[in-house]
């Protein structure tokens, strides 16, 4: 009970499944609200995984959409294409759809690789250029592919990502980012963000460091990449757009950089935010950009910059916890700051 | 022979085109180190504004190359004083802070008035024919066809561009914006007024982007409020290839992009827009600070 209660997350987090399949299985939230709810999901993946290259490392990595199309090209290349799932028994489906997934997570991060090998070694804003290079080279060769539907998209892919996959998996994103940034490996980054020379000094092999952070990044988006596949199934080019990238920079922007906290909220109200307004029709998006700019003068932090939800429970970056689930845990002063607290009084 | 001249000459046009947006990201680097993602978008702005003076003032009638080109100013002078709006209101406060959170602005700018233009009633989402400027001739020169609105555009353009190249080296507000690109804080000491030349270079940015889209426009007269997009990236990297923050290095990279482009579109027409990236990719592992770019020194 008290380990419970020291970690109400792996009760809160089944139950919020649990409500979400019940909503769906009702009918209380119909196809068009659970297509919402996913989409927020694959948003909330590609808005983590932006995080670790422009919030912890300081990178700017401005063509994500490149790497979410290279994962959803892949694997539903391999599940539409190469193999015909459909006739299939549904668990074969699944292993075939999973391992696809590591798949096209995997050719991302090559990719993520091949891109940032030879330009993170530089400094400056080149990540920033060649990654919108790289998403705008990727689509026009996606463009002239005719194995893949070319410019007329590719279609006919079998619907595998469940809500329990994606579900599943923005947790496992959650928590791969909680622990990458909570390692060594997610200090070094942040030192490398707050100042390149001091941890050049202090020895840090900078190069490394952030192709690795980027590398980890790709990965992420491959995989949320090919769960938005299976999920919408059907890809267009166009889809993967500059556009696309701009919209999860926002999302990261608005809901704090460089907080995963931040990530997951913002990357949840701004894909349902457009969706409630589209009752104003065109001027949703008027409304969007206005909001956007103004969240940028007046919060620059972002709603949740510098804080993290209590039950992530990070200990880096002199992040505030706050909010539900600290209620049950009383902070206790340790002696020496309430000596302290004595002497001032 | 005579192909390669043509494609040449289509290439020109079109570099010009690329080369006047291209300069006002690199003068909008140069001085407050931004990439000033809307900048696309004042093109767009552009070519609706002298689209709304043709129309309503002419109605569509044929309109000599004087007046043409008195619209033309009229309507980048508009969007000039849009653009220093646009600064004082969304960039100015944010000066002080990461480059990032300007450029994020920057988008909010771009989707709002993207979409604030296609809601609009007067505007709205369908493409508008752009009227003829001018009357238009074509004539032969040893097999290469020309029209005297290629040969205009591309003459303007480079009218243009030696204008404000002698602005920026021998006027007094050129000189400032050089000293304030070079050391913002030790210019201000020096009496600059930061405020002004920040606002003058909107001006003059915002103004030949609208230009830019004013010649676009009447080369492919189609107007769409997202426009500019596509062609604010294109003339963005014109601007990273010929080294951003250098004038010259922004025209040298638009007539490269643009003649690159038509070269690649007259082989593959789908490969285009892909391979202006692979080439702006290439540069920069060669070069990373860009053609005419000087290195910057990393200080601690």
């Amino acid at each position: 009970m008290k380990w419970i209660r020291r970690n109400p997350e792996v009760v809160f987090i089944p139950l919020l499944y649990v409500a979400l399949y019940i909503a769906q299985r009702t009918g209380f939230f119909n196809n068009y609200i659970m297509q919402i709810v996913m989409l927020a999901c694959i948003n909330i993946c590609m808005t983590l995984s932006l995080n670790l290259v422009n919030g912890i490392t300081g990178q700017s990595s401005i063509g994500h959409a490149g790497f979410m199309s290279v994962g959803a090209y892949t694997s539903a290349l391999i599940t539409t294409i190469m193999l015909d799932v459909s006739c299939m028994s549904p668990f074969m489906q699944l292993v075939i759809f999973l391992l696809a997934t590591v798949f096209g997570g995997v050719c991302a991060a090559i990719c993520g690789y091949l891109v940032g090998m030879p330009t993170l070694r530089l400094r400056g804003d080149y990540l920033a250029i060649v990654t919108l290079g790289f998403g705008e080279v990727i689509r026009s060769i996606i463009r002239i592919a005719d194995v893949v539907g070319g410019a007329r998209g590719l279609t006919g892919i079998p619907k595998l990502a469940s809500l329990f996959w994606i579900f599943a998996f923005v947790i496992l994103t959650i928590y791969a980012c909680r622990n990458f940034i909570d390692s060594s490996y997610g200090r070094a980054c942040m030192a490398i963000r707050d100042n390149e020379i001091a941890a050049d000094t202090m020895g840090i092999n900078i190069s490394r460091y952030k192709i690795i952070a980027f590398v980890l990044s790709a990965f992420i988006a491959g995989v949320s990449g090919s769960m938005y596949a299976h999920m919408i199934r059907y890809l267009h080019p166009d889809v993967f757009s500059y556009a696309k990238s701009t919209d999860f920079l926002v999302y990261l922007y608005a809901g704090g950089v460089g907080s995963i906290s931040g990530s997951v909220i913002g990357a949840t109200i701004l894909t349902v935010l457009p969706e409630m307004l589209r009752a104003i029709a065109n001027w949703r998006l008027v409304i969007y950009g206005i909001l956007l700019v103004l969240i940028i003068l007046f919060r620059q932090e972002g709603i949740f910059g510098g804080k993290e939800f209590a039950f992530l429970k990070m200990k880096t970056g002199g992040i505030q916890n706050i909010g539900f689930f600290k209620f049950r845990r009383k902070l206790k002063k340790s002696p020496e700051t309430s000596a302290q607290e004595e002497v001032i009084q | 022979m005579a192909t390669f001249v043509q494609l040449l000459v289509y290439g020109l046009q079109l570099g010009s085109i690329y080369a006047l947006l291209a300069i006002g990201y690199t003068m909008v680097f140069g001085i407050i180190r931004m990439i000033n993602m809307a900048h696309g978008d004042f093109l767009m702005m552009g070519s609706y504004a002298v689209f709304f003076i043709v129309s309503l003032l002419f109605a569509d009638l044929m309109i000599g190359p004087a007046v043409a080109l008195l619209v033309i100013l009229i309507g980048s002078a508009i969007t000039g004083l849009i653009g220093v709006g646009v600064e004082r209101i969304a960039y100015k406060p944010l000066r002080s802070r990461p480059k990032i959170s300007s450029m994020i602005a920057a988008i909010g700018v771009s989707i709002f008035t993207q979409n604030f233009f296609r809601s609009l009633p007067f505007i709205g989402p369908n493409p508008r024919t752009f009227p003829k400027l001018m009357e238009d001739t074509l004539f032969f020169i040893g097999g290469i066809q020309l029209s005297m609105m290629r040969l205009v555009i591309i003459a303007l353009s480079i009218v243009i561009m030696a204008l404000l190249y002698l602005v920026v080296m021998k006027t007094k507000i050129g000189m400032q914006m050089r000293t304030v690109s070079c050391d913002k804080d030790a210019s201000s000491l020096m009496g600059v007024n930061i405020n002004r030349v920040i606002s003058v270079t909107f001006f003059i940015g915002a103004a030949l982007a609208a230009i830019s889209g004013a010649f676009y426009a009447s080369s492919y007269p189609i107007l769409l409020v997202t426009m500019g997009a596509t062609l604010g990236n294109k003339a963005f990297i014109a601007a990273v290839v010929g080294g951003i923050g250098d004038i010259r290095g922004a025209v040298l990279g638009g007539f490269i992009m643009g003649v690159v482009e038509i070269m690649i579109s007259a082989v593959y027409s789908e490969l285009a827009y892909g391979f202006s990236f692979v080439v702006l990719v290439i540069i920069l592992l060669l070069k990373p600070e860009g053609l005419l770019g000087k290195p910057m020194i990393e200080k601690v």
